[in-house]
């Protein structure tokens, strides 16, 4: 018993670590690749999350909905929703200097918090949106979880391939070249508003996804979830210390940090408990530290971006250190 | 080519340019010199896009294309390189060239997912080219180098690579040969020839180096005080008075003579003219 109550902690920490990732690879697209400081993940998270929970779960006499529709929709929803508002979000802020783009958009973020917590016939208030399905929820345990990370892995592999491909592309290319340098980009006949705009949707999209996800996971979403420090702070240094740039580093990072995170709660839960009620800064603490620890000693990251290949069919590439 | 009448900017309280009126024919390697602060740059910003005039008009060939944002410019064949080196840094040599090409069909998003073969093919030809260039500019060892770690030589080197990816109408180089050795601005220098020979690019040239502009340049055209002192070839410019009253100031007395005038006000007042 005790060895299938570790499995099943191992396998919830995988299937929130792959949430997590998934959240990150979003993080990547626009600040690794465009230079994008959107500090409000939390805001298109959420978004997403209550897309996805108002759309499936069943009707409620509280909240919006529930529209009772098949999951995958609920998570099309997520994206959809995310990336519309990321576009309104978009058009305005995204001539903005980078340090005040981090200003508006953990203002929006905020704003989008306060909205769902109190426009109760939207979201739920306080109570939020419950009873939203989970993928394999009738299978018994440990399949139910199984199931869901299997999703979680598909959706994780796909997005990572088209990623990816959208990076070593000339689109890649051009949002690291505005990245770089904004001015040189433009005087090389490069829309650069328009190429920003792209980045900051797709990524804001994808962060919406990891807000549907989460919801699917827990099976809920409250006010209380979009917790700044959970979702925009995290997925911010998982990226860091994986490496900005580099896909996957995103990923690497999201598993290393949540395994970190998850740890220290093991580590806090030993302490006296006097100590208890300050755990949860304990742990905050560590994570910074390591943060340090990574920027000084591999300032790229774990794993620091890497140009893609270009080379002649005919020629052997050099190893690039 | 480009044809640039009454132009004028302020910034604030400063006027960087005053009525200014500049031809730059087809064909010609253009120089443009002045003291610091006489408004060159900001001319070229204005021409390249960066920021619209406050008063008057630019043309390019024949179209008006005052204010157009500097992508809008180049599709119309103006590139430009900058004063300071402007190169995409964390991205090797090579792909720093493969940036400026117009119409990539990977750069839409959807067809880098979607058309994947086509895109490579046509990678494939703008590598080809890349090389090209880099063999041209004598960068062909430096190829998967991170363009942040060459010298500020070569990456003025590379700004003109830039340019060379494109089909050019008119290149307007800031300073190409600034902080750059002689040995490698004779090349730099040949290479322009070529490009203007070869290629048919017009060549609209700011440079404090005279022996360059001696050596490339006709017409060239004296600015200062945000206006257009004279113009002509360059043994012309050297023997008029008031181009040398221009860059010396009025703080030289024994060789200020009756041509002085009003235009040349004391150095220290138009250093502090953004350039």
């Amino acid at each position: 018993m005790e060895l299938f109550g570790l499995f099943m902690y191992l396998l919830g920490f995988l299937a929130v670590a792959l949430i997590y990732a998934i959240g990150c690879l979003g993080v990547n697209i626009n600040w690794g690749f465009t230079g994008l400081f959107n500090v409000g993940v939390a805001g298109f998270f959420a978004v997403g999350a209550y897309s996805t929970a108002i759309v499936t779960s069943p009707p409620s006499p509280v909240h919006l909905g529930g529209f009772d529709l098949p999951i995958p929709v609920g998570l099309v929803a997520a994206i959809v929703f995310a990336g519309a508002v990321a576009w309104v979000v978009g058009r305005i802020c995204l001539r903005l200097r980078s340090d005040y783009l981090a200003i508006a958009t953990v203002g929006i973020a905020e704003i989008l918090r306060l909205v769902f917590r109190n426009f109760e016939s939207l979201g739920g208030g306080p109570f939020g949106v419950q009873r939203v399905p989970r993928p394999f929820e009738s299978l018994p345990q440990p399949w139910s979880e199984i199931g869901f990370i299997v999703v979680l892995a598909v959706i994780l592999l796909l997005l990572y391939v088209l990623i990816q491909r959208a990076w070593s592309a000339p689109w890649g290319r051009v949002l690291r070249a505005i990245r770089d340098n904004e001015e040189a980009a433009a005087a090389a006949g490069k829309n650069v508003e328009a190429f920003r705009l792209q980045a900051f949707v797709l990524g804001s999209a994808i962060m919406g996804l990891f807000g549907g996800l989460f919801a699917l996971y827990t099976k809920t979403i409250t006010p209380n979830a979009i917790e700044p420090l959970m979702v925009t702070f995290l997925p911010w240094v998982m990226l860091i210390v994986g490496g900005s740039g580099n896909n996957k580093g995103a990923i690497l990072g999201a598993v290393a940090i949540w395994a970190l995170w998850t740890m220290t709660e093991i580590l806090t839960g030993l302490l006296p408990s006097d100590w208890a009620s300050r755990a949860a800064f304990i742990r905050v603490f560590l994570i910074g530290l390591l943060l340090q620890i990574v920027l000084q000693r591999f300032p790229g990251g774990l794993l620091p971006e890497k140009p893609p290949i270009i080379r002649a069919p005919d020629e052997k590439h050099p190893d690039r250190a | 080519m480009i044809s640039v009448r009454n132009l004028s900017k302020h910034f604030g309280g400063i006027q960087a340019v005053r009525d200014c009126s500049v031809e730059v024919e087809r064909g010609s390697i253009t120089g443009l010199i002045g003291p610091n602060g006489a408004g060159k740059s900001t001319l070229f910003n204005i021409i390249a896009g960066v920021f619209p005039p406050s008063n008057g008009t630019v043309t390019l060939d024949g179209e008006d294309v005052t204010g157009l944002k500097p992508h809008e410019l180049f599709a119309r064949g103006l590139v430009r390189t900058f004063q300071i080196a402007h190169e995409y840094s964390s991205m090797p040599v090579i792909e720093n060239l493969m940036v400026p090409p117009p119409n990539q069909r990977g750069e839409t998003l959807i067809w880098s997912w979607l058309q994947w073969g086509a895109v490579r093919r046509q990678e494939a030809e703008i590598r080809d080219k890349a090389e090209d260039v880099l063999a041209f500019l004598r960068l062909t060892d430096l190829k998967y180098e991170l363009a942040g770690n060459l010298s500020g030589g070569q990456k003025k080197l590379l700004e003109l690579g830039r340019t060379m990816m494109t089909d050019a109408k008119v290149v307007l180089l800031d300073e190409v040969g600034a902080g750059v050795n002689r040995t490698l601005l004779g090349e730099l220098s040949t290479d322009i020839e070529r490009l203007n020979r070869e290629r048919g690019y017009t060549f609209f040239v700011i440079e404090h180096d005279m022996d360059l502009i001696a050596r490339l340049c006709d017409p060239v055209i004296v600015m200062a005080q945000g206006t257009v002192l004279t113009q002509g070839s360059m043994a012309d410019i050297r023997a008029n008075e008031a181009v040398i009253e221009a860059y010396l100031g009025g703080g030289v007395p024994a060789e200020t003579g009756p041509n002085a005038g009003p235009n040349a006000g004391p150095g220290g007042a138009s250093e502090a003219r953004p350039s």
